[in-house]
């Protein structure tokens, strides 16, 4: 094997590839080449680090310099100071990466990264993903053979029991329980199915994975499938995901050639292989009947429940349907044993959880905590703080069929049941923070116009309950709200809940509830008032000028489009609210932030 | 896409290839769909019916798949597709501005082609680059941290890409 001195990470995950990490990387071979180096030093193209805001991140090891927003025209200069003379680049290091002395801190110093616990995402930066040799050097299908060769289809199932492993795609059904439904009835054939149609808006923690380490799932899922009984396994990804699909694609083929997939696996007589299958852009499909529907060839429809897939699932046949997350978790279990597992997290919620921290937050990106970690934690200790020196609002998990948490929660110890006591739910990690700047009403219709585009119309609840929701929304929103819409909203939104086919549907209500729950004040302010105290709605908005701020300069008025604003130069203008379009040309173009919004 | 009728025997011939390693696969029809817009640049009423004769499944079944999911289309797409992203991430850091932006700009709304049959322009869900909100797609390309500022840029880059 090659020996190198030094190695190059860097990230190729959707995100830093979407900021030049592909050029970066050519930079760095090209001038690593140049000075005769490439013998010395490895240019590792990794997963995601989870610090996307900051990318493109590159890690040089053995020093572990970490270094942000590189530019292609930086490569040249870390080669020739770090790489030839070494000699770290200060100024382009993250700034949160070196102490006041200028040591470089380890990555677990960085404060984004102190708090978390990375089980699932802990190969994600740290091996090239379209490299098994790498995996299998970082333990990888250890866990597998453990299986095969040591432990019974019971013995597993039983220790995926006995960590507590819940899922993580929303709904946090345990896992093993899953596999034991799933291993009862006699079956010729089964299958296992991965769901990775990843699709609850502001959730990418599957797709960084996937990117990051694709054999991590596959491992799983053989492993799953020898439990169950099962030969066969299907992933069903988002073909929005075209860097994931490619990975995959690539390690399955791996794995076939490495004969960990295929026929015969370890001389044990196992067989498992895994097909691709990619999902169209259709968000129903995340919920677990609709995607064996889909798989099937058909209108992504959801089917009543029972009989559960266990039972009667894909192909009609027994099946076990996790999430990729889910799966990330299983190798490590069955490696390090079911009590280090449950070790972390709270009573009912083991393990730790990825959430992909986005919207008014400062690091954006992806975090993996023990379940238990506070919100406050969260969003201040490892996601830096709201930007701008605005107040914290709430906090949206559980995309579409979640919820809003607010200030008051802040402290609360997240875990599946927590979540649900206060109005909100796991779903898959999304966690997207607001701020004063967001009205909550219009939040909780952005989420119905979601599930209203999205319900695939198959049970009425749903199709037509939904619609009706939205529709009061779009008339409080638009300033044409009416004494008794609240309580409108509240029963259809009980009646939805109780009667709609799938979680789809049950769910949809959620958004609007908890806001409803927890700023109920908001709406009332659309309804009673005509506000919108977040001065997001425009149809109930309107512009003045404040007089005293006023130097008449007219920039305002010459930027108005609609010729609304008229004055004498040198003496505070005013706005007609008649002719005003409230587009707000004039509060962008003033200087002296004049322009008033109520 | 824009498709002449020249090269069209071709492409369905490289249906046929498709259909071939698919057909009698249990759910092989939305695989084949997939495959017959990629190649042929959307479903429309003759790929479906192309597609019943070649795998014995009804049309109407062809057709339901095609108007479920939104990958399908049924007219052709311009040469590239940018989808918007109106994830929840992206929608609160603004990306309603830069749709609204390419609106004005392409002189299109959502759904809709430019005459020169170069861009479709879609308002898409969450691409999972919430990282860089707000996020955009041009096919397979990835744009984040978009102001409408940026949105005559882009554009121009890919006229001139042609």
């Amino acid at each position: 094997m090659e020996y190198y001195r030094s190695q190059v990470l860097i990230c190729t995950g959707t995100g830093c590839s979407s900021s030049n990490s592909p050029a970066i990387i050519k930079r760095f071979e090209e001038c690593i080449r140049n000075a005769g180096l490439e013998n010395e030093i490895k240019v590792v193209r990794t997963g995601c680090f989870g610090l996307c805001e900051n990318g493109p991140i590159c890690i040089v090891y053995p020093e572990g310099a970490f270094y942000s927003h590189i530019k292609v025209d930086d490569v040249e200069r870390i080669v020739s100071e770090h790489l030839v003379k070494g000699r770290v680049v200060a100024d382009l290091l993250y700034k949160k990466s070196v102490t006041e002395d200028g040591k470089i801190r380890s990555l677990e110093e960085i404060d984004f990264y102190k708090k978390q616990k990375r089980v699932a995402l802990r190969n994600c930066g740290v091996i090239d993903p379209e490299n098994i040799n790498e995996y299998i050097a970082f333990d990888g299908y250890k866990a597998l053979a453990k299986a095969l060769t040591e432990m019974s289809r019971d013995d597993v199932i039983d220790v995926i029991l006995k960590s507590g492993l819940r899922g993580r795609g929303g709904a946090g059904f345990p896992t093993g329980l899953k596999w034991k439904f799933a291993k009862a009835p006699e079956s010729d054939v089964k299958y296992v199915c991965c769901n990775a149609d990843e699709g609850d808006p502001g959730a990418f923690m599957d797709r960084s994975v996937l990117e990051g380490d694709p054999h991590s799932v596959l491992e799983a899922m053989a492993i799953a499938g020898y439990a169950i009984g099962s030969q066969q396994g299907y992933i069903y990804v988002r073909a929005e995901y075209p860097i994931a699909v490619k990975r995959l694609r690539i390690a399955i083929d791996q794995a076939r050639e490495a004969g960990l997939l295929g026929k015969d696996i370890f001389g044990t007589g196992f067989n498992f292989d895994i097909d691709l299958r990619l999902g169209s852009g259709a968000f129903v499909c995340g919920e677990e009947t609709a995607l064996m529907t889909s798989i099937e060839g058909c209108r992504g429809e959801p089917r009543p429940r029972p009989p559960f897939p266990a039972i009667k699932g894909l192909f009609g046949k027994p099946t076990i349907l996790n999430n990729v997350e889910t799966l990330a978790n299983v190798c490590q279990i069955i490696l390090n044993g079911p009590e280090w597992f449950a070790s972390m997290g709270t009573e009912k919620s083991k393990g730790t959880k990825v959430f992909a921290l986005g919207g008014k937050i400062n690091n954006t990106g992806l975090v993996e905590i023990p379940m238990g970690t506070t919100l406050r934690e969260i969003i201040y200790d490892i996601g830096g703080g709201i930007p701008n020196g605005k107040k914290f609002k709430a906090a949206q998990t559980g995309g579409p069929s979640g919820g809003c948490i607010p200030a008051e929660h802040l402290d609360i110890p997240i875990d599946y049941d927590n979540l649900i006591a206060i109005g909100s739910m796991m779903g898959s990690g999304g966690m997207i923070v607001m701020d004063e700047d967001n009205c909550m009403v219009n939040i909780a219709k952005f989420f119905l116009e979601f599930t209203v585009d999205e319900s695939c119309g198959k049970c009425p609840p749903c199709r037509i309950g939904t619609r009706r929701m939205l529709e009061i929304l779009d008339r409080i929103t638009h300033g044409k709200g009416e004494d008794g819409d609240i309580e409108k909203l509240e029963k259809l939104a009980k009646n939805i809940k109780a009667s709609a086919l799938c979680g789809l549907g049950q769910t949809a209500p959620n958004p609007v509830l908890s806001t409803l729950r927890y700023f109920r004040d908001e709406y009332e302010a659309h309804i009673y008032e005509k506000r919108c105290p977040a001065g997001v709605c425009k149809a109930l908005l309107s512009y003045a000028i404040d007089p005293e701020k006023c130097r008449g300069c007219s920039l305002c008025a010459r930027n108005c489009p609609a010729g609304a604003i008229s004055g004498q130069v040198r003496s505070p203008f005013v706005i007609d609210n008649k002719k005003c379009i409230k587009c707000g040309a004039c509060e962008a173009s003033c200087k002296f932030g004049a322009i008033v919004k109520r | 896409m824009a498709v002449g009728n020249g090269n069209r025997k071709e492409q369905f011939e490289q249906l046929d290839g498709v259909i071939a390693q698919w057909k009698g696969v249990e759910g092989g029809l939305l695989p084949i769909m997939q495959h017959a817009q990629e190649i042929l640049g959307c479903v429309d009423e003759e790929v479906q019916h192309y597609i019943s004769a070649a795998t014995g499944i009804p049309v109407s079944t062809i057709y339901g798949v095609a108007t479920f999911y939104s990958q399908f289309t049924l007219k052709p797409r311009g040469k590239y597709t940018m989808g918007i992203c109106l994830g929840t991430a992206c929608y609160v850091r603004g990306s309603q501005q830069v749709l609204d932006e390419l609106e004005k700009r392409l002189g299109i709304g959502v759904g809709e082609t430019t005459a020169d049959g170069m861009f479709t322009l879609n308002a898409t869900r969450c691409i999972g680059c919430c990282g860089l909100a707000p996020a955009m797609m041009v096919n397979d390309e990835v744009y984040g941290r978009l102001v409408p500022g940026d949105v005559p840029g882009i554009i121009e880059k890919y006229r001139a890409r042609g």
